[in-house]
């Protein structure tokens, strides 16, 4: 089959310059390659601006020209597969992690990942979180064989790095001051309604959300997050799990899911 | 096939989600909102929150960047999915597309890239169109493009091409006034003399937007489609013409870059509906 004219205009525009597809006429006496060019800008300065929209705080965190410059690396090493340009760079964090000229800032892929996991809970599907009272009204006993649903749009990043503060200082949520970069810290990104919420988890916390996340119910969960972290706080992630809406419904065991499945599940 | 819907014949404005609390705060004197489909094909969060409340108020048109109609290769079936679940949601009054090509190979370029007018473009265009308004169950319109450049291949004139594609499949045409002013400086070829030949008895929307203005290397205006600014004074003299000719007709102020603030947006649709109302009610064309 011979080479269309969409295939070789498609390949020039991001092929090496000076790019001019065959078939291709202009009406000035101007190159038109010159007009083509116009096509190769506009392309690529559209999917990194999607990037950008993507990835703010990376952008702010590197600089509007630095940004530019690996964005363009980007897209041309992972171009979109698809028109819903909301889920384009999923793999920018693994770039970034690959990517040279941004060794000096190892923190950078993984409040890229943060960032990712924002916009995922931003668009993911709507579900009414479990409230206090479903909790409350819960017979103590049968609390440690409670397996839980977390909600949809819930997220659990780990990082030796203070990400959460990081992005908090570069995203106007938090006044911008020195901070130390030696210890980790551990995010929940979730959107009970239409705020998404990034916040840092308490020690074992992660591992806490991340066990319930898997199936596990809540008493292996707690046992998980000790092994974890000695200094795991149960009265405190219970109220965080509870606070933040981090959970959908109530799976098990079944009186449980009896009593409350008509509030839990929308 | 579904025609009853159809969007008032008044000013609109391409909805952008800054706007949002600011449109619902107050009734508009907006006849209807445009949006672009892609935008709203997340499973939920804030996007469908404020489409929802804006369709409860509003008239909607819906329109798809993405669908790649004038592509060699076949539509993208997930993507025909995804419009159609999205206009059974919304149940839009128009549903709008592009003569342009936007994906290849799997690769989506996120821009409207021209092809040649040929009789084999014509054939598979006007078999693309046949299957969207398949997949929905509705008319759409195609959108004239703006364009840089030609193709040595190209053998139909652009309005010709519409027509054939408007007679083949039935589909209504969306005019963009800015891209035809736009293509006819970048081509050095007549507006005016586009629009004598347009099809205007098939348009069931009006497009205006912004432009950037340059020069290229032999002092060649060159003009982007930008709109990222407000509609030029040339723009404005071409669209009174046509709704002269057609009566009031749906028209649509797309600003989807460097968005002004709402105040400003209003203005511009405000300047769209006195030359609408200063129109026959029903279109004469």
């Amino acid at each position: 089959m011979p080479v269309t004219y969409e295939a070789s205009f498609a390949k020039a525009l991001f092929g090496a310059e000076p790019a001019l597809p065959p078939g291709i006429d202009a009406h000035s006496a101007a190159a038109p390659a010159r007009r083509f060019a116009i096509y190769r800008n506009n392309v690529m300065a559209s999917l990194a601006a999607a990037l950008a929209r993507r990835y703010p705080v990376i952008e702010r965190l590197v600089g509007g020209e630095f940004f530019g410059a690996m964005a363009r690396q980007f897209v041309i090493k992972h171009p979109p597969r698809s028109p819903l340009l909301a889920q384009y760079g999923e793999a920018f964090a693994d770039f970034i992690t690959g990517f040279k000229p941004a060794r000096e800032l190892p923190y950078l892929a993984d409040v890229a990942r943060l960032e990712a996991a924002r916009t995922r809970a931003y668009h993911a599907e709507d579900a009414v979180p479990l409230g206090a009272d479903s909790f409350a009204a819960l017979d103590a006993e049968a609390l440690g064989d409670i397996r839980l649903l977390l909600h949809p749009s819930a997220a659990i990043l780990r990082s030796p790095f203070p990400v959460v503060t990081i992005w908090a200082m570069n995203s106007g949520e938090l006044e911008p001051q020195p901070i130390e970069t030696g210890h980790g810290e551990d995010a929940l990104v979730v959107r009970p309604h239409l705020d998404v919420e990034i916040r840092a988890l308490p020690p074992g916390g992660a591992t806490f959300l991340q066990s319930l996340a898997d199936g596990l119910p809540l008493r292996d969960a707690i046992a998980a997050a000790l092994a974890d972290h000695t200094g795991f706080d149960l009265t405190g992630n219970l109220a965080g799990l509870i606070g933040s809406g981090v959970a959908r419904a109530i799976l098990s065991p079944a009186a449980a899911v009896a009593e409350k499945s008509d509030m839990a599940i929308p | 096939m579904s025609i009853a819907a159809c969007l008032p014949a008044s000013a609109g404005v391409g909805f952008k989600p800054e706007h949002g609390a600011a449109i619902l705060a107050a009734a508009q004197p907006i006849g209807f909102f445009e949006v672009h489909a892609e935008n709203y094909m997340g499973a939920g969060g804030p996007p469908h929150a404020q489409l929802t409340a804006l369709r409860e108020r509003y008239a909607l048109s819906v329109h798809g960047v993405g669908l790649s109609i004038g592509s060699t290769g076949p539509l993208h079936r997930a993507h025909l999915t995804r419009l159609r679940q999205l206009c059974d949601r919304y149940a839009p009054a128009s549903f709008s597309e592009h003569l342009a090509w936007s994906s290849h190979d799997g690769v989506y370029f996120n821009d409207l890239l021209p092809l040649p007018y040929t009789e084999a473009t014509l054939a598979r265009v006007a078999d693309h169109v046949d299957q969207v308004q398949t997949a929905l169950g509705r008319r759409m319109l195609l959108e004239n493009p703006s364009t840089y450049l030609d193709f040595t291949e190209s053998t139909i004139a652009e309005v010709d091409f519409l027509a054939e594609i408007s007679r083949r499949t039935g589909c209504g045409l969306l005019l963009d006034i800015n891209n035809v002013f736009v293509s006819a400086t970048n081509h050095g070829t007549s507006a005016l003399d586009y629009l004598d030949r347009f099809p205007l008895d098939r348009v069931f929307e009006i497009h205006l937007g912004g432009h950037d203005a340059d020069t290229d290397d032999v002092g060649e205006p060159v003009l982007i489609d930008s709109h990222r600014v407000a509609v030029a004074d040339e723009v404005w003299a071409l669209y009174r013409q046509v709704i002269a000719r057609t009566g009031a007709l749906p028209t649509l102020i797309e600003w989807d870059n460097d968005v002004p603030d709402w105040p400003t947006l209003r203005a511009e649709a405000g300047a769209a509906q006195r030359i609408l109302s200063g129109a026959a009610p029903e279109s004469a064309a």
